[in-house]
């Protein structure tokens, strides 16, 4: 299925070959390839430090590459903010969200991108009304657009910016750890949201450290660790428990887990 | 706010959330960043009004008022760039420079005060530039970079005054050309009903209206919240950050001419010491009417309301027949009253809503 969807459009929305980037003496990224096609999911998971941040940040135009070639749409591109990359269609969803907590709902969800009716004055009722009803369209029923946002909670905060980046056509979503301070709850209705934006034919690309969130929703799975692509697949080659297993640095893991295990019949046999 | 402040206990119709009581208008209006300050205005009026015979009398108030534009000038700049999250400590010399520009230029090259005018707005501006770009190309705090240039624009002041004249004032440029039409639109009184208004206090009213209107129904004001909010998240989003807070600083630096302008057209000549302090007091406005120190939080009419309090104060105790030397000390305590107004309205105000 994925390869058929990724091969249909011709070149995939978003394709990274041999990507690195270095902050001063630190090699944050080394080397990775990635592709997003439109109505897939791309996950790319690792532990803290695995280099996640910095990819997205070069893909959402926060940072240039420095090795490596970033296509669009089979064009090469370097960004220089995020504006450009936002011009190409590609919206980031940040883990602080971008929102300015103090402002009300639909100023933060306009900011940036402002509805004008000339002498710079903004279309306040056409914002108002777009922002509670983009809102319900995702299932969630403001009371009161005037609100904070800031007095909203997690999951609806995250669900403001994804509805935001779709309402403004965005072709490709870059989502930074969105279910990370999440409970379960909040969590599963985000991931249902990722799934929606995929049937809505966008290119979604996922980042997260949790296995259990990426396999349900995820097409393609890149695994990151020290700044280095350590595995990339597509769903039918990979399952959950050896996703998990690559991105804890598998024989890490099953180490622990001997240890554990010693540990644990030492204290049966005294 | 139309509503009536009395309302039913609220009932959880169908599709709304039952978990939420509704907001009252009362609530609203508790939300406002002005209510801290709009509250002391009344009581600090009520109380001149008890306390000091002369202070209802219509000259007197149109004194008060007089005395409320000045500062409200500033102070609409300095709210906006306050909201923007910066401060500018060299607003109160700026003022002073400005009106010396114009002053020397007019005199020393015995030109029409017009071109004085132009050429301290040019120059005022590009002062006003020069504190935004040091700020943004920095990522200093301005409050260290504003104090840098205060301290300098201080000693240009004086300095370049007395190599210039001889003298720490600047040469009086009342027989100049241009002088009585500049002074009609800078510094001249208006009868209104009979009582002689200075036509400082329109203007004031006039910026005040418009640095509102710029707040809650353009773009720019979306974007000077944003910035001051969370400047990140705007850059993030696309807002321009850096001409943002650039445009407000040079918002000051124009106020500051402005206010440069009234002192040169009212007195004629400037004294290149004045000024220092002053910046202070903008500041004071802007807070006691609902700024937000950490930016992201404010409102110009607030501004306006702080403008307000500090004139009738610094009038209030003249006619009161107190000693004024006590002025300070009272416009310090209202200082620490309006700020703790302030936090307990918003944290009620953040916690119900």
């Amino acid at each position: 299925m994925t390869a058929a969807k990724g091969s249909a459009g011709g070149a995939p929305l978003i394709r990274l070959t041999g990507v690195g980037k270095g902050y001063g003496n630190v090699i944050a990224l080394r080397d990775v390839d990635m592709e997003a096609s439109a109505g897939e999911v791309t996950c790319v998971l690792g532990d803290n430090g695995a280099g996640k941040s910095t990819l997205i940040k070069i893909v959402s135009g926060l940072h240039r590459h420095d090795t490596g070639t970033y296509e669009v749409g089979g064009e090469e591109v370097a960004f220089d903010s995020p504006r450009e990359a936002l011009d190409r269609g590609i919206a980031t969803v940040y883990q602080d969200l971008a929102v300015v907590p103090l402002m009300p709902v639909w100023r933060n969800f306009f900011l940036g991108s402002e509805k004008r009716k000339g002498f710079g004055r903004m279309d306040i009722d056409f914002m108002r009304r777009t922002t509670r009803d983009e809102m319900a369209a995702m299932g969630i029923d403001l009371r009161d657009v005037d609100q904070p946002i800031g007095t909203l909670s997690g999951g609806e905060r995250q669900c403001v910016a994804i509805a935001r980046a779709v309402y403004f056509g965005a072709k490709a979503l870059v989502l930074d750890e969105p279910t990370a301070a999440l409970g379960v709850k909040q969590a599963g209705v985000v991931l249902r949201y990722i799934v929606q934006a995929r049937e809505r034919g966008l290119a979604v690309v996922f980042i997260t450290h949790n296995p259990h969130h990426a396999h349900p929703v995820g097409d393609r799975f890149l695994i990151l660790n020290r700044g280095r692509s350590i595995g990339y697949h597509t769903k039918d080659e990979i399952t959950r428990e050896e996703l998990t297993g690559l991105m804890a640095g598998g024989s890490e893991l099953e180490e622990l887990a001997h240890e554990l295990d010693a540990a644990a019949s030492k204290t049966d046999d005294t | 706010m139309t509503q009536a402040v009395t309302e039913p206990p609220p009932v959880a119709g169908p599709g709304s959330d039952e978990r939420l009581a509704r907001r009252s208008p009362l609530r609203r209006l508790l939300g406002r960043p002005e209510l801290g300050a709009l509250l002391g205005a009344v009581a600090l009026f009520v109380f001149f009004s008890v306390v000091a015979d002369a202070f209802l009398r219509a000259g007197s108030f149109s004194t008060v008022l007089y005395a409320s534009s000045t500062f409200g000038i500033m102070a609409v700049g300095v709210s906006l760039l306050m909201i923007g999250g910066e401060f500018d400590l060299s607003a109160g010399v700026m003022v002073t420079s400005s009106a010396l520009i114009a002053a020397l230029t007019a005199y020393q090259f015995t030109l029409n005060v017009w071109a004085g005018v132009v050429v301290s707005l040019v120059l005022t501006l590009a002062l006003g530039m020069v504190n935004g770009v040091l700020c943004v190309r920095t990522r200093l705090p301005s409050f260290i970079i504003t104090l840098a240039t205060f301290f300098m624009l201080a000693g240009l002041n004086l300095g370049v005054t007395k190599a210039l004249t001889g003298n720490v004032a600047s040469d009086s440029v009342r027989d100049m050309d241009g002088f009585g039409a500049a002074r009609a639109i800078f510094a001249s009184d208006v009868d209104v009903l009979g009582v002689n208004v200075n036509i400082t206090v329109f203007w004031w009213l006039l910026f005040t209206a418009v640095a509102t209107w710029i707040l809650l129904r353009t773009r720019v004001g979306n974007w000077i919240f944003a910035v001051g909010g969370s400047a990140a998240s705007a850059r993030a989003v696309g807002v321009p950050v850096d001409r943002v807070k650039i445009g407000l600083f040079m918002g000051v630096a124009f106020c500051a001419w402005f206010s440069g302008m009234h002192l040169v057209f009212a007195f004629a000549t400037i004294q290149s010491g004045e000024g220092v302090g002053n910046e202070f007091l903008y500041i004071i406005c802007a807070v006691i009417g609902g700024c937000l120190l950490t930016g992201g939080y404010g409102s110009a009419i607030g501004a306006a309301i702080g403008a307000f309090i500090f004139g009738m104060t610094n009038k209030g105790i003249v006619y009161a027949e107190w000693n004024p030397d006590w002025f300070r000390f009272f416009l310090g305590a209202m200082l620490l009253i309006a700020t703790v107004v302030n936090l307990v309205v918003r944290r009620r105000v953040e916690r119900s809503s």
